[in-house]
């Protein structure tokens, strides 16, 4: 009913909390100054298997300044999970509930995953190298430390098994997946589309293992009054720490508190609720004292979660014009010996191209490891790298242009569910991109294209996203002078949702950005679902709006009642509303601020809060953002040394609420996706069972150095059946398909296919 | 991390005869790499003499050429104009090491003190003879694709990081120490250890002697240089595999020459066979390949670091292919 002219929603607005950030005043988990504050810091095991014999904590507990040491020995007892898909062999080791499904399939069990118990320090069995086995306590951080390395623990150590290509016989198919997808897809006839095709691709691909660490490490400060708990954590869920914390301590939700008001990234790993932070609980509980725990950079590769590394062999058949006869994805992954996790890589294979015959299969490995989890688009991550190189594969089989494949099996529909598409714009996404880059000016031809010494290639590849919404609620309160304040339990983990739910709100009252204060990151505030699934847009969103919408039409309704006032007996579609003065659109005189009702009406303020659940009528379609990746690489075909020179991505997500925020996000996304195809590998010793380059100086991620200009646009996009904003989520698109098109570059440019992750000068000799 | 006392040192004699008087005292200068060594408790002095404010930061000219005080910071000698004009290697090789922050804190002195990066020195929890001596080496038959494929020992495998080291030693660089016992001189080549039988000491440095200078003799053909890094991302990445050379042509004819690699050895390693081949021969790619080849003929590689031998091989006839179009 406002200005189209006027409205915040598709500015790009600078972040509403940039300045609190720069400045340093915006308080992330560890820096919340409490009085009276100890330190914890974690003990972990030596080793991947077996079991602890003793812990000497003698010269710990006698250390200066030790306020306590605990143990398996004398940890409180927690709750242990519901076994679940979870194996009995682990025992009661640590469970990170990272298993099972995301809150997305919607509980349908009854039990959220994501809130299972958390138990730590329960037995004395090792499961995998860096197992939490302690926690000293300590007046300063240094004296806890220096603690922690005077426990002298001794174990029975058994013979681990820890790489997967070793234990693939081993291979088990898992009852479940992360997300509403069967371990096993199947339609068609897969071995009658191969042999019809004239032209066939079957290799394997593979991904290794790959840590989050975001730039904040996960940290918790624990406060405990009496029977309260305040949690002040870095997490992407505060409802799922709030009740995973009260399912493993016993104690009821209603007790605990938990502030993530700024979260320094999280990528996934900050999603599922920790050991750590159930221990920061356990330990201020114990000392009863305000508590702090920051997991270190290198506990960071076994505490958090992780991507697991896996092995894709993938199979297609295509006619001589290109279109597709079979699609083959056999996908090994690994989980761990205690609870299962198994990566969706293949999620995204059934539903992107066109072909009546499909296989998707998943199988796990269990090794003496940590459990992996989520992480930036887990799923079509790893499996679009290996889909996507597959492809362009099979474009070099056909001897046709990698566009023109994809191009020649968009399918109408989504095959595999049956359903229309509520928009695609991928082949928009190609033309718009392709052009953009100049893809044109590309010699399909490897090792054809040179500068001086240097090769050159050009690569694409597809990138795709599923469109979700949780349930999510909100508040907003109108207050007498006019400003807004916004409250929801969402996080910010570095995306912009601050930033988007102060323009939503804005639009939806009528009033300027500046006048709405939006407050989230607290179990106080109304209830939502954690950031994750690229859905805080959708989900946040649609609340924030919904909960405006609902104030708004409280205080029009007043005034159109109100004898005193100059819009009594005008209708809804008879106002507008500027600057947070209401008007009739006939007569723009008449009219009123927000100010002038509420101090009619002698109110101080009028709030309104509402759940905001997702349509049915979203059912009826398959809803996806699409993109389409560009890489251009320079190889050093003496030395093996890639840089990838210039990085375009084009996607159609639907509205784009803030196109400073979301561009932000894909240019981010591409960056960790050129760390993927690049640099990132923990490799793992299977002698001791422990990731070897375990910090971040031999843990590659990209530096500004390995980082060109990147270019990144939307294109225009109206899908009025995904959610009333039209959002898609911009979160986890942008790093989809960047590993294939930087490998599909590298082949154009050197001839040479890797199809084994990270590309590093080696492999290229 | 143990409790260690602190003093700052404004005096050399004092800093030597402090340290000198106590086996677990230990110089510090920038403290880029101590520090990291002591919070993962793989160092723990219990007395640190801190020589950040002993003046010997210049940079100057003297008659046999240029000394480098050993508490200059790694960025001002690699922007240094004379080092720029005379030694150009030198500071690429400075430039190649590190970060910004890193190179701003780093000294000269410090920088020839590095210790390894191998994952396992590092490591506490796993064995190690250079940082456990008799405990054995778990790079052996771990995960070894960082590692040494040149002069190697049985107990050690690790290669020294520095890329300033490589460029010093390709330059003939003099380090100028002062002991208790008096100053003495150590050409770089000897100045650092292959690991032999006792990997736990880096270099032939005694303890409580101080690094007070680097000399780099006069080399005029040092102008005619390049130091190469091959790494796996392109900044704040160790070498794999890293080339310094140097030539001296005349009418086509290489009259001199310097090859020094990183990476690949315990110590910044003198390509002696390349050398050897270069001096007389003509500048073309089968002279830079035999020099090539005949280094690498002696390479022992591990299981993960084949590659570096042929690495090493390009690296080393790239690096003279650039010196050799020098105009």
């Amino acid at each position: 009913m406002n200005d189209p002219t006027n409205k915040a929603i598709g500015k790009p607005l600078d972040r509403v909390d940039g300045r609190l950030k720069v400045t340093g005043a915006a308080r992330y988990a560890a820096e919340f100054p409490l009085k009276n504050m100890a330190h914890a810091v974690l003990v972990q095991s030596a080793i991947a298997k077996g079991r602890i014999t003793n812990i000497d904590t003698s010269a710990a507990q006698k250390s200066p300044g030790v306020l306590a040491v605990i143990t398996h020995l004398n940890a409180p007892k927690l709750a242990s999970p519901q076994s679940g898909g979870g194996d009995s062999s682990g025992g009661d080791a640590q469970v990170t509930a990272a298993n099972a499904q995301s809150g997305e399939s919607g509980s349908a069990g009854g039990e959220n995953p994501f809130e299972k118990p958390v138990p730590v320090l329960q037995s004395d069995q090792i499961n995998f190298y860096g197992q939490h086995i302690g926690v000293v306590v300590a007046e300063t951080l240094e004296q806890a430390r220096h603690a922690a390395t005077l426990l002298r623990v001794t174990y029975r150590e058994e013979r681990p098994a820890t790489v997967m290509a070793a234990n693939l016989a081993n291979a088990y198919k898992p009852q479940s997946l992360l997300i509403p997808l069967k371990p096993d897809t199947q339609r068609g006839d897969i071995q009658g589309g191969l042999k019809a095709a004239d032209v066939q691709v079957d290799h394997t691909y593979t991904t290794p293992n790959e840590h989050h660490q975001p730039m904040e490490a996960h940290a918790t400060t624990a406060v405990w009054d009496g029977g309260q708990l305040t949690l002040y954590d870095s997490s992407q869920n505060v409802n799922g720490v709030q009740k995973t914390v009260a399912n493993t301590l016993r104690i009821p939700p209603e007790n605990i508190r938990v502030i993530a008001s700024f979260v320094g990234g999280g990528f996934g790993s900050k999603y599922p609720v920790r050991g750590h932070t159930i221990l920061a609980a356990i330990a201020a509980q114990q000392v009863k004292r305000p508590v702090k725990l920051v997991v270190t950079r290198e506990q960071m590769f076994t505490s958090v979660g992780f991507r697991s590394h896996s092995s894709q062999r993938i199979r297609l058949g295509a006619k001589k014009d290109g279109k597709l006869t079979a699609i083959s994805h056999e996908i090994h992954t690994q989980t761990s010996v205690f609870e299962e996790f198994i990566e969706h890589v293949g999620v995204a294979t059934p539903m992107l191209y066109d072909t009546q015959n499909l296989l998707v299969t998943h199988r796990g490995v269990r090794l003496n490891l940590p459990t992996p989890t989520i992480m930036r688009a887990p799923g079509e991550s790893p499996g679009m790298f290996a889909f996507e190189s597959a492809m362009d594969e099979l474009a070099y089989a056909l001897k046709l242009d990698p566009i023109e494949l994809r191009l020649r099996n968009e399918p109408e529909r989504d095959l595999e569910k049956g359903l229309p598409w509520s928009s695609r714009s991928l082949v928009e996404s190609f033309r718009q991109g392709a052009k953009s880059f100049g893809w044109e000016r590309r010699n399909p031809e490897p090792r054809s294209m040179r500068d001086g010494r240097y090769l050159i290639g050009m690569g694409t590849a597809t990138a795709t996203y599923p469109t979700n919404r949780m349930p999510s609620s909100a508040k907003v309160r109108l207050l007498a002078d006019g400003s807004a304040q916004v409250y929801l339990a969402a996080t910010d983990i570095g995306t912009g949702t601050y930033t988007m739910l102060t323009q939503i709100a804005a639009d939806a009252l009528g009033i300027p950005t500046e006048r709405v204060r939006v407050e989230i990151g607290d179990t106080k505030m109304p209830r939502t679902p954690g950031s994750g699934g690229s859905w805080g847009a959708a989900s946040y969103g649609s609340a924030v709006q919904s909960a405006c919408v609902a104030v708004r039409a409280k205080i029009l309704g007043m005034a159109r009642l109100d004898p005193r006032s100059p819009l009594k007996g005008l209708s809804n579609v008879g106002m507008d509303i500027r600057e947070g003065r209401i008007f009739s659109k006939r007569d723009s005189s008449r009219g009123e601020t927000y100010q002038e009702i509420l101090a009619r009406n002698n109110l101080k303020v009028t709030e309104a809060e509402v759940e905001s659940t997702p349509d049915e009528a979203a059912k009826k379609y398959s809803m996806h953002a699409f993109g389409a990746q560009f890489a251009q690489v320079r190889v050093d075909p003496d030395l093996g040394m890639v840089r990838v020179t210039r990085f375009l991505g084009t996607y159609g997500a639907g509205r784009i609420l803030n196109p400073k925020t979301a561009r932000s996000q894909m240019i981010g996304g591409i960056i960790m996706g050129i760390g993927m195809a690049l640099h990132e590998e923990t490799v793992v010793d299977d002698r001791y069972g422990h990731f070897v380059n375990h910090n971040l100086g031999e843990y590659h991620v990209p530096v500004h150095a390995d980082i060109p200009a990147i270019e990144a646009f939307f294109v225009k996009e109206n899908d009025p059946h995904v959610n009333p904003l039209g959002i898609k989520g911009v979160g986890e698109i942008g790093i989809v398909g960047v590993a294939a098109a930087v490998a599909n570059a590298v082949y154009h440019a050197t001839g040479k296919r890797i199809r084994d992750l990270p590309i590093t000068p080696d492999k290229l000799l | 991390m143990k409790l260690f006392a602190y003093t700052r040192a404004t005096e050399q004699d004092v800093a030597v005869n402090t340290v000198s008087r106590n086996q677990s005292a230990k110089f510090i200068g920038g403290g880029t790499n101590l520090l990291d060594l002591m919070k993962e408790n793989v160092e723990q002095p219990n007395q640190l003499i801190d020589i950040n404010s002993l003046p010997l930061s210049k940079i100057e000219v003297t008659r046999n050429g240029v000394r480098i005080g050993a508490m200059a910071r790694n960025s001002d000698v690699a922007y240094n104009a004379i080092i720029q004009e005379r030694y150009p290697l030198l500071s690429q090789a400075l430039l190649a090491g590190a970060s910004p922050q890193l190179r701003n804190m780093a000294t000269v002195g410090g920088n020839l003190m590095q210790r390894t990066r191998c994952y396992y020195f590092y490591d506490t929890a796993m064995p190690c003879n250079k940082r456990e001596p008799g405990s054995g080496c778990a790079a052996i038959e771990g995960f070894n694709r960082i590692h040494a494929i040149f002069g190697a020992s049985d107990q050690c495998i690790a290669t020294h990081p520095s890329d300033m080291c490589v460029a010093l030693a390709a330059l003939d660089a003099v380090v100028q120490v002062q002991g208790p016992k008096g100053d003495r001189q150590i050409p770089i080549t000897d100045f650092h250890r292959l690991p032999g039988d006792t990997p736990q000491i880096d270099t032939v440095l005694q303890h409580g002697e101080l690094i007070t200078a680097v000399d780099l003799p006069n080399l005029p053909f040092a102008k005619r240089s390049h130091y190469l890094k091959v790494r796996d991302r392109a900044s704040y990445a160790f070498a794999l595999v890293s080339v310094a050379t140097a030539l001296d042509i005349e009418n086509g004819i290489i009259r001199a020459a310097r090859v020094a690699m990183g990476g690949v050895a315990h110590k910044p390693w003198r390509a002696v066979a390349a050398e050897e081949i270069l001096v007389g021969a003509k500048v073309n790619q089968e002279t830079f390949r035999a020099a090539a080849e005949a280094t690498v003929k002696e390479a022992k590689p591990q299981k993960h670091n084949k590659f570096k031998v042929e690495m090493a091989k390009r690296a080393i006839m790239r690096s003279l292919t650039e010196v050799g179009e020098m105009a």
